[in-house]
């Protein structure tokens, strides 16, 4: 296993700039996650990793080496992708065995099957091996795409997507799988993916890409309670953070359209523009009834998921999204009373900065 | 505004059974929300209340009218699709003008109409541009808006947002959900995602293998699932199911662990269950709690922060998954032991071979 590093790396096809001045480090064991939407260069990162695609600046450096004039078979990473690519006529056992099977790796028939034996207890697909991949479900499939992968033993997991083209149920138990495997086996990680829940729920550490740049890194509960930017703010946490714009008189704000008035936290007196953005998440909005709360709107829409019901509240012209645990028997056209943690209320400039 | 009434409707295709006879109303200005895994039938059934798949058996009813083998366009009901599939060398305008030109109105009347509901789908100003140049969402808004303007009895949806990103997905899902309080036209909505149909829906018609597994509102389907089935497909993630055996007003669950039964719940045990007395308790993650001596005892699997809080994944000695909700800040290295204590409200049960729901006894 590796430390991956990316030193300033730049990528250009044609016109178009895909990755500018990417520079992250992915340590020895980590869960890295790239995370960002269609287009972000996610895809790019990895192609340029593992040396399918070459960089048009900067440095790719493994442990130490460097590994720009590196074939990518000399480089020895693995990519699993979204479609599974695996041979469909040969067995599940075949498909596993075939990457210890090339020449280069001179492993006999008795360590292959041992290895693949181990890898397929691992995976929870044993009872799959004698089978035809053409035969699985999508996440039995996924699954022998994963052991492909890991059964050599590589210097670098490369995901690009792969629990995209599975149902929901599927794709969060493979989630659990595969994050409980990675712990377990200590792979060198980087997983892709547009999806910030696989993010915050997988990842060690997160990086935010957007139009080939790297907007953020950080732990999960990092970029959940401190995002960079409003991009990055908008990107992570469902049901979506409310944004307002606000204006500021002295030690106190208000938001926009609304009959919200805060006061200037004590930090930020200094640097608080007159103009700003304000961000709070759903579950920093509390419900209280007339006594307690300081503020009052009117319920425009209640969506009870189960686990929690998603309110949209109206305050003047804007819309404030809160959530709170359980179904709740909140209707259409109530009045409620509500206050905002404001110690978790989050700061940007008119351009999307966070304000610190 | 109309009613729907399906009466023992049926769909076999060859000699598959598509969907089994089932019966539905659905009331003037209801939301109803067909659900179900892929092949379910689901969208069998919405075809057949439109009209564009025969019935095999059974009857269709529109505000007490019979139509079961009326045209589709004799039915006054709007159908979209989960793809745009909007006309791509017309303009928004057009697009959303055609059906009311197949009906030969007047054009002061047509310009009247397509200006008012591009108004309230806030598309106004995109009126002159090509499908090609809007956004995935705007198209949806025009297709939206072309099914809108024929002022239909009824809406019939077939996962209209299937291709949008998951963000824009959850706003779409409010703004059509705010459309139907507004207009109030009798909805059936066909998804596959179980958020969207807790989310919108009055009520929510659970289906799997071709058959209804339970219709009730969204706190019915959640809090009371009819079998094992809707326990585990209603939810992210579903509920908790643990095997366990009922002996003498107590469940004994893997690991020697005896779970004290609600007395609201005992005469239930004791006769809806077979002889082995093998029961399969089910609660929500949200209604265990990590605590020093417990219900039950598992292994850490995984740690999952969600954001505002964590997922706690243990595997009992039987190698059943569960899931716990708990606070950010719980920290459980993977292997440890962890304890969790039920909350005896939010305790189900199942008879583990009919997978049917016990029914509390009076």
């Amino acid at each position: 296993m590796s430390k991956v590093t990316l030193q300033n790396i730049t990528k250009r096809f044609a016109q178009v700039t895909a990755l500018k001045d990417v520079t992250f480090t992915v340590e020895n064991n980590e869960f890295f996650v790239l995370l960002g939407p269609t287009g972000a260069g996610k895809t790019t990162t990895l192609r340029v990793l593992s040396g399918l695609e070459k960089q048009d600046e900067g440095h790719i450096i493994f442990d130490d080496q460097e590994m720009d004039g590196v074939s990518p078979a000399e480089r020895d990473t693995a990519i699993v992708f979204q479609e599974y690519s695996l041979y469909p006529t040969m067995s599940v056992f075949d498909n596993l065995a075939f990457p210890l099977r090339a020449p280069i790796r001179h492993r006999s028939e008795s360590e292959i099957k041992q290895r693949v034996e181990q890898v397929a207890k691992t995976l929870q697909i044993s009872h799959l091996l004698p089978r035809k991949t053409a035969k699985l479900s999508g996440g039995e499939m996924q699954r022998v795409s994963i052991g492909r992968a890991i059964v050599r033993q590589p210097r670098v997991f490369l995901m690009d997507e792969p629990l995209s083209n599975l149902d929901a149920k599927m794709r969060e138990a493979l989630r659990v799988e595969l994050q409980h495997l990675q712990k377990e086996q200590g792979i060198t990680t980087i997983f892709v993916t547009h999806d910030q829940i696989e993010a915050l729920t997988m990842a060690d550490r997160i990086g935010v890409l957007n139009q080939g740049r790297l907007i953020q890194i950080g732990s999960p509960v990092d970029i959940y309670d401190r995002p960079a930017t409003t991009f990055v703010a908008q990107l992570i946490g469902t049901p979506r953070i409310t944004l307002v714009q606000a204006e500021r008189e002295d030690g106190s704000f208000h938001l926009v359209d609304s009959t919200v008035r805060l006061i200037v936290p004590e930090t930020l007196e200094s640097v608080l523009p007159i103009s700003f953005q304000f961000g709070i998440r759903s579950e920093d909005i509390q419900l209280e009834n007339a006594e307690t709360g300081h503020f009052g709107g009117e319920v425009i829409l209640a969506e009870p998921l189960g686990t929690l019901t998603i309110t949209h509240i109206k305050s003047g012209e804007q819309t404030l999204i809160c959530s709170q645990p359980g179904i709740s028997n909140l209707k259409l056209g109530d009045t409620v009373h509500f206050n905002l943690n404001i110690e978790r209320a989050h700061y940007f400039s008119l351009d999307g900065a966070r304000i610190n | 505004m109309a009613t729907i009434e399906l009466r023992k409707v049926e769909k076999v295709f060859g000699s598959l059974p598509a969907v089994l006879p089932m019966d539905l109303t659905v009331q003037d200005g209801e939301f109803v929300s067909l659900l179900g895994p892929s092949g379910c039938g689901k969208t069998t059934t919405l075809r057949m209340i439109s009209g564009l798949e025969a019935v095999s058996g059974g009857q269709i009813l529109l505000n007490g009218r019979d139509v079961t083998f009326a045209h589709p366009s004799a039915r006054d009901i709007a159908y979209v699709f989960q793809f745009y599939a909007l006309y791509t060398h017309m303009t928004a305008w057009e697009n959303i003008a055609f059906p009311l030109q197949a009906q030969q109105l007047d054009g002061e009347e047509v310009r009247k109409r397509v200006a008012e509901v591009a108004e309230m789908l806030k598309i106004s100003h995109l009126l002159k541009l090509r499908p090609g140049s809007l956004s995935g969402g705007d198209q949806q808004r025009v297709a939206l808006a072309r099914a809108l303007v024929r002022r239909p009895a009824a809406f019939l949806m077939d996962e209209p947002l299937g291709a949008l990103d998951a963000d824009f997905r959850e706003q779409m899902r409010a703004e059509i959900k705010r459309l139907h309080i507004r207009l109030h036209a009798t909805s059936v909505y066909v998804t596959h995602d179980q958020v969207e149909a807790m989310a919108m829906a009055d009520r929510i018609v659970v289906m799997s293998n071709a058959a209804v597994q339970q219709i009730g509102t969204p706190s019915d389907v959640y809090y009371e699932p009819a079998n094992l089935f809707v326990a585990n497909f209603i939810g992210s993630p579903g509920m908790n199911l643990v095997k366990g055996k009922s002996v003498d007003g107590v469940v004994q669950l893997p690991g020697d662990h005896r779970l004290s039964v609600p007395d609201s719940w005992k005469s239930a045990l004791a006769h809806q269950l077979g002889n082995d007395g093998v029961v399969v308790v089910g609660f929500r993650p949200e209604a265990g709690e990590l605590v020093a001596d417990g219900d039950v005892t598992g292994e850490v699997y995984a740690v999952d922060m969600n954001g505002s809080d964590s997922l706690l994944y243990l595997t009992l000695v039987d190698k059943t998954i569960i899931r716990i909700r708990v606070d950010r800040s719980v920290k459980a290295p993977i292997g440890t032991v962890a304890n969790i204590r039920i909350d005896p409200k939010y305790l189900r049960f199942f008879n583990a071979e009919t997978e049917a729901a016990l029914k509390r006894e009076a």
